[in-house]
């Protein structure tokens, strides 16, 4: 027997049905309301920590709530409430409703919707005893700890959600999801002469723990080993313009700063990106096909349907160097009066949706990435991400290597200290000259952060090679 | 901290009727997870309120309002050969079914955990009690009332202040006003209870101007405060804004060199605040911080004095207890250049041998560490005009992006805005640059501090400048500044 339940599920403590939904939905909209939906949404997350050769914490959270959302015009009213009792989500859809000063609007009677199934719900990790997961964590734990002498503290942590929503809206839409996650990590420090440096390694996805026999507890702790092991030999990183290569699969972190924020429709919708009104133009280098791909399966940033009731598929951003769309909620899609893309998400039920990414991926092309590294004079390979930002007005962005390289005559040589990379989104994607045909998919690890909303997302690409970009370090 | 001094006074001994009705869900909590087997138990539950009303161009775009309670608890299971199993759990349902679950699975987690020889509540003979907690006025009853219609008037009018300034502003990514209220209390078996509450609002609002080649500028100015009163005026605030984004117009990159560099107050702020990662009592016995085995010896130029004080009338960062109960006290931590301590809880401190100095922070969840209360950098005597114009050649920065620091090695790199300056003045802005050091060397070469500290956030700090950074930007690092 399942022990986490939906409290708004069918058979659930507070099980809502078509009916209260609609009655919901006519209450949200009786001032006036152009659109209204209900989000309900029940999270369970789960977390393991261990360190000190033992499982030193672990802790569980459980949410349930319903968020109302009512739109007047460009406006929204949004309301949320933990209570599922009948009375307390009224008081919600009135709140909501307040956006609006006007009379009755109507709404259409709910039908369930199709769904595509990128992921199934009974491979959660979240109704899995404890003692496995401790297993897999002092796995990796124990073999980081005897892999090197250097190695003086190791850390590895499992954290799971299994988040079910029903979305309820008022042009007729009902629909039921269960999204399970799980991210697994090790990190380690190395000392040598007290020099200490860092490594870690992680993955995951929508998916169960036979993710574990493909890529094994073991195989992370090595990875993360041997990042600290070659950072103690680090020296730093030199300063100033020169040429970047991005080895393939975390580097999309490049896609989805200088690319992907400036996409989402609602800063288009606004006019405050730096890609406003560009569609068709020329914005990257004709290498260049970008697309936002919700549907690979068990992919950590994949889902069956968005946050609003609408299923994504697979949106192409830019096409050989051309601008080609946005990523939109329902909100933008009436504003440019195209179809939905299905991109928008929001953190929780105590949360309003917008657009987000989802899996962006920049496509692979023909060079093979021995001959892109051979290509380089002087030059930095980029192998590990700490994170990246993006100032969606000028398009400056920014990202963090952990793990990169100096490459000299074409050939990798000394590692280098942390660094951080800076430039400008389309000026940095038309310097592309090189694409490798090794495109990857990064492990489960994103996460990605906007108006103070996390969600889970992924980025894929090749081996990139660019022009020049600004580099970040300390020596000359 | 601007040189007002603060006399703490002693609490009101009226509560907030909520606080009775959350002390009996805690207690009724503490009970059953001791039944359960649990020999510490420590209940945390917190209710809130809040209001944000964002528009747009005049126009309202979001109003958002509701009320949220949590429940979260920590259970220790005490082993025969010393130490505990620990675990915690929270819940948004506060049904008693909810409130069950939440025990049997906190429980059980507990039992999965394994001995943790450090783990334990805190010293009994620390607790503080709650007539000795100090009143810091950190509530003002008048932030619940605040409506959605004025919320939506105070966004529309600093808009509408930072539209008018100039014509060449022309789109706006919005104005926010929001309001929140909470009270939370604590509740261990071990016999502490405390609670407390308080109020913020904050405005914030963001115009955008075109700039060269299809870019645009935008910067924005907000202003926060526990009191309703204590916000800045909706015409100082839109007219920052204007004039930052205005003064971004044009901005390009300068050549790698190698420079003074000056941070200005949120900069500085940010910078303080990456220091302040790096003496956390997690981090040290952790070693994951450069800070590891460096009490009492200099980690900064002798300008600088840094403190972590809860106990600031209307801080931010305000706390009469920290989250284990311990007493709030004011904690130097650099003493002109000095490191004179880490910040502790209980836990990192048995880890450490050391004594907890109040920093203890629990988080909804129940879960513990050791954190920052309002964090200074003290104020200089010079004006921030003064550094400036005593600067011959540097780079004043505004702004900062990304993550590029690693506490570890204490390696900063960072992207930066904001402008050149030539001969003790702003010469031209400047983007798309980034600034790296290390943060250790990066202290010790703080050579002039100002005194224009505010404390809008929590971890703050007055403009101060860093004697030499590298500054990449455009070419090699041999190609020198030219204009």
């Amino acid at each position: 027997m399942k022990r986490y339940i939906a409290p708004f599920a069918d058979g659930g403590a507070f099980a809502v049905d078509r009916e209260i939904a609609e009655r919901l939905l006519a209450i949200a909209l009786s001032k006036g309301g152009d659109y209204a939906d209900l989000f309900f949404e029940y999270e369970v997350t789960g977390s393991y920590f261990y360190e000190d050769g033992i499982l030193k914490s672990a802790g569980r959270g459980v949410s349930a709530g319903l968020g109302v959302r009512v739109r007047k015009g460009d406006a929204t009213g949004y309301a949320y409430t933990e209570d599922l009792r009948f009375e307390a989500m009224r008081r919600a859809a009135e709140v909501a409703r307040s956006i609006a000063d006007g009379g009755q609007s109507l709404t259409v009677p709910l039908a369930p919707c199709e769904l595509p199934s990128r992921y199934q719900a009974d491979h959660s990790t979240i109704e899995i005893d404890g003692e496995r997961k401790r297993d897999l964590l002092r796995r990796a734990a124990e073999k980081a700890r005897l892999l090197d002498p250097r190695i003086v503290r190791v850390e590895a942590s499992f954290s799971e959600s299994y988040r079910a929503i029903r979305i309820a809206t008022s042009d007729g839409r009902w629909l039921w999801d269960e999204q399970p996650l799980f991210r697994f990590g090790v990190r380690v420090i190395a000392e040598k002469n007290n020099v200490r440096r860092s490594g870690s390694s992680g993955g995951g996805g929508r998916m169960g723990l036979e993710y574990f026999n493909e890529k094994t507890p073991e195989w992370h702790a090595e990875e993360a080993v041997r990042q600290a092991l070659v950072m103690l030999d680090a020296r730093e990183a030199p300063a100033g313009e020169m040429e970047v290569v991005l080895g393939p699969g975390d580097s999309g972190i490049l896609l989805h700063e200088a690319v992907g924020h400036g996409l989402e429709a609602d800063f288009n919708r606004k006019k405050t990106s730096n890609y406003s009104g560009r569609i068709g133009e020329q914005v990257a280098s004709p290498l260049c096909t970008v697309v936002d791909d919700a549907t690979i399966p068990q992919a950590r940033g994949s889902i069956d349907v968005d946050d609003e009731g609408m299923v994504p598929g697979r949106v192409v951003l830019i096409e050989r160097g051309v601008l080609r769309g946005y990523m939109h909620d329902r909100h933008s899609s009436e504003f440019f009066k195209l179809p939905p893309t299905g991109n928008g998400r929001r953190e929780s039920f105590r949360s309003h949706p917008m657009p987000r990414m989802t899996n962006t991926l920049l496509l692979p092309g023909e060079d093979s990435p021995e001959d892109i590294i051979r290509s380089v004079k002087r030059g930095i390979y980029a192998r590990k991400f700490g994170g990246g930002q993006v100032d969606i007005s000028n398009g400056d962005f920014v990202f963090s290597l952990t793990e990169s390289y100096l490459i000299e005559d074409g050939k990798l040589t000394a590692p280098l200290r942390d660094v951080n990379l800076i430039g400008n989104g389309p000026d940095i994607m038309c310097k592309v000259t090189m694409l490798g045909n090794d495109f990857a998919l990064s492990d489960g690890v994103w996460t990605c952060g906007k108006e103070g909303q996390s969600v889970p997302v992924g980025v894929g690409c090749p081996t990139v090679k660019i022009r020049a970009m600004t580099v970040g370090g300390t020596g000359r | 901290m601007t040189g007002k001094a603060y006399t703490p006074s002693f609490r009101p001994t009226q509560r907030p009727k909520e606080v009775s009705e959350l002390f009996e869900l805690a207690d009724a909590l503490v009970r059953l997870v001791r039944k359960l087997g649990a020999d510490v138990a420590e209940a945390v539950l917190s209710e809130g309120r809040h209001l944000s009303a964002k528009v747009r161009l005049g126009e309202p775009e979001l109003v958002e309002e509701a009320s949220s309670r949590s429940i979260g608890v920590r259970a220790m299971i005490r082993d025969g050969g010393g130490g505990f199993r620990v675990a915690v759990s929270v819940s948004s349902d506060l049904t008693e079914a909810g409130i069950s679950r939440l025990a049997e699975d906190v429980v059980e987690l507990a039992r999965l955990a394994e001995v943790d020889p450090f783990a334990g509540p805190p010293d009994q003979a620390l607790f503080s009690s709650e007539e000795y907690h100090p009143e810091l006025d950190l509530f003002d009853p008048s932030i619940d009332s605040i409506d959605a219609r004025e919320a939506i008037g105070s966004a529309k009018a600093v808009e509408k202040v930072a539209l008018g300034v100039d014509p060449r502003i022309n789109n706006s990514e919005g104005a926010e006003f929001s309001r929140a209220s909470g009270i939370t209390v604590l509740v261990t078996s071990e016999g502490f209870r405390g609670w407390n509450c308080g109020t913020h609002a904050s405005l914030w609002v963001a115009p955008v101007a075109d700039d060269q080649g299809g870019k645009k500028q935008s910067a924005s100015a907000w202003t926060s405060s526990r009191h309703r009163l204590g916000l800045r005026s909706t015409e100082e605030v839109g007219k920052e804004a204007a004039q930052r984004t205005l003064a971004k117009l044009g901005a390009r990159k300068v050549n790698t060199t190698e420079c003074p560099v000056i941070f200005e107050r949120e900069a500085g702020g940010s910078l303080i605040g990456a220091f302040a990662g790096c003496v956390l009592g997690g981090a040290i016995w952790r070693k994951s911080s450069y800070l590891v085995d460096r009490l009492n010896t200099v980690v900064a130029s002798p300008l600088v004095t840094i403190i972590d004080d809860p106990l600031i009338l209307r801080g931010l960062g305000s706390r009469a207890f920290d989250g284990e109960g311990l007493l709030s006290r004011r904690n130097f931590i650099v003493e002109e250049g000095r490191l004179r301590t880490y910040l502790l809880d209980s836990y990192s401190a048995r880890k450490l041998g050391m004594r907890s100095t109040g920093s203890a922070s629990r988080s909804s969840s129940g879960g513990v560490s050791a954190s920052t209360s309002n964090f200074i950098l003290l104020p200089g005597s010079m004006t921030p005009e003064e550094l400036i114009a005593q600067t011959e050649r540097g780079f004043l920065v505004t702004e900062m992006m990304g993550f590029g620091f690693n506490p570890v090695t204490g390696d900063f790199s960072r992207g930066a805005s904001g402008f050149w300056i030539e001969k003790g003045r702003k010469a031209f802005p400047v983007s798309e640059v980034t600034i790296s050091g290390n943060l250790d060397q990066m202290l010790q070469s703080i050579d002039a501090i100002a005194n224009d500290l505010d404390l809008q956030s929590s971890i703050a700090a007055p403009t101060f400048r860093i004697a030499s950074m590298m500054v990449a930007g455009s070419g090699d690092f041999s190609r020198d500044i030219g204009e």
